[in-house]
């Protein structure tokens, strides 16, 4: 329907039918609409279809918006769960197949790839037999894992935009799940997002006992994990400090903003300069 | 253009329904209709914040917009419906482009009471994907678009217009160039919008939104 209007083949009453057309339509170009509906005869004059054409872009507009939001972060949540689960599993299972296998099949290792080496075995014992039965399922579920993983990369993104592009997609979806979702995550301060995912530390903390922690999960992003340990706490507090706002800026405006990432990366190279400075400082 | 001078003084460069209105001792744009984003309302008229919206600071500095009241408009980038309730208030049908589902639930209250504003949940580089609804032949193109290539949407959008219509469009300089100097970003946006448009008036919206450009052009 590439030369037709919206209103092509739908009643002026029938808001559902408009909506969709609103929703899937196409044209090449634009025509006077409101003339071609009146001489069409899908309306009677043109506020009558200006008063149809704004009940089906209202429809339209609302549905696919909730639809949006309904596949959103909650989906983010259960896939990157489901992720780490996967994964641990995975790691479970192989470690018990290595006692097993190893004692079976004069072979050494462990982890998902000798899991992998025994799943392609020929079983010629029914011992053999479950052994590389279990070996299957170690392999199918890291194969889970990753596929989640390529999923949550792809979803970050549309769910939460300035927070995947500046934490990756994977640890987006981690504090997005911590925090219960990207409502409740955009709701916390910077000081929260730099240790969620290291409560029992911060418990320990409060109790008196230890040291505050310095990072939780944000500890994976390069920023942190890739400064030197006198500078790391100071890395922290940046990088929580513009994911917070990067999660705000997603969920109360869903836009891509740059700029927010240009200005972590220039408060980072601020802080590895320090560094910098100091070996000059040993030098000289 | 119709729009009448202003008894208190006013620039003539208001559209029709829009006015100076006095809100707690203070002079502001206002327009009538229901409030949407928790603005200060007095007998019906609606304050307009120049801080939350570039086309009400435009207005406010007395910048030509060839808006006259009663327009055909469309409006891309309308976000959650802020400025776009304003235009609504004055203007005739008005075509609203926003690609975000989150803001787009906002921009849908706000057309809810307002049977001439039609949301859209669209992606303003892609025209053809709402040709079929927006008509030809609008009066003005307003453009509020955070993306790169903001001069190649206003070029693509260019079908809409009416010839005699007016292209009303604010470049963000980050959103095409997050580290270079903005003049020659503006420059580049500038030049590109000029080979579908005859540039009228550009000017910087500083201080109130800062690294904007204000783009006011005719079709070529």
């Amino acid at each position: 329907m590439t030369g037709d209007g919206w209103f092509a083949g739908c009643d002026a009453g029938d808001t559902a039918t408009g909506a969709e057309h609103v929703r899937e339509g196409r044209a090449d170009a634009p025509a006077d609409w409101p003339a071609r509906a009146v001489e069409s005869g899908f309306a009677p004059d043109e506020e009558t279809y200006y008063t149809a054409l704004h009940e089906a872009c209202v429809a339209a507009t609302r549905d696919e918006a909730t639809e949006a939001e309904r596949a959103g972060d909650q989906q983010l949540v259960h896939a990157v769960r489901a992720m780490d689960d996967c994964m641990r599993t995975a790691n479970e299972l192989a470690e018990r197949l290595s006692e097993w296998a190893g004692a079976l099949f004069d072979a050494d290792g462990g982890g998902v790839e000798f899991a992998r080496a025994v799943a392609d075995r020929e079983p010629t014992t029914p011992d053999e037999e479950r052994a590389v039965s279990l070996a299957g399922r170690v392999v199918d579920l890291a194969d889970e894992a990753a596929d989640l993983e390529a999923y949550v990369e792809t979803r970050a993104p549309t769910v939460a935009p300035n927070l995947a592009a500046m934490a990756g997609p994977v640890l987006a979806a981690r504090l997005v799940a911590l925090a219960g979702g990207l409502e409740s995550l955009a709701k916390k301060p910077s000081g929260t997002v730099q240790v969620l995912g290291a409560e029992d530390a911060l418990f320990a903390h409060l109790r008196g006992h230890a040291s505050s922690p310095k990072h939780g999960v944000i500890y994976t992003h390069e920023y942190v994990r890739g400064t030197r340990p006198a500078d790391r706490g100071s890395a922290a507090r940046a990088v929580a400090g513009k994911l917070a706002i990067a999660a705000r800026v997603d969920h109360y405006s869903g836009e891509r903003k740059p700029e927010l990432d240009a200005e972590l990366d220039e408060r980072m190279a601020t802080i590895r300069a320090r560094a910098e400075d100091d070996e000059e400082g040993d030098d000289g | 253009m119709t729009a009448t001078p202003l008894a208190d003084g006013g620039d003539g460069h208001l559209p029709d329904g829009v006015e100076p209105r006095t809100f707690d001792g203070d002079q502001r744009l206002a327009t009538r209709g229901e409030p949407v984003y928790g603005e200060p309302v007095q007998d019906g008229w609606r304050a307009w914040d120049p801080g939350r919206s570039k086309l009400g600071a435009m207005l406010g500095r007395g910048v030509e917009t060839g808006f006259a009241g009663g327009d055909t408009v469309l409006y891309l980038g309308a976000a959650s419906g802020t400025t776009v309730s304003h235009v609504a208030d004055f203007a005739g049908p008005t075509y609203a482009v926003e690609f975000a589902p989150r803001p787009a639930r906002d921009l849908v209250r706000a057309a809810e009471s307002r049977p001439n504003l039609f949301p859209l949940l669209k992606d303003a580089r892609k025209p053809a994907t709402y040709a079929h609804v927006v008509e030809s032949g609008v009066d003005v193109l307003f453009q509020d678009v955070a993306t790169r290539g903001q001069g190649e949407v206003a070029c693509r959008n260019r079908q809409f217009l009416a010839d005699d219509g007016w292209l009303v469009a604010t470049i963000k300089a980050r959103s095409e160039d997050v580290t270079g100097p903005t003049e020659v970003t503006f420059g580049h946006v500038v030049e590109t919008i000029e080979s579908e448009y005859e540039v009228v008036t550009t000017e910087r919206m500083d201080p109130l939104h800062e690294d904007h450009l204000a783009v006011v052009a005719r079709p070529r």
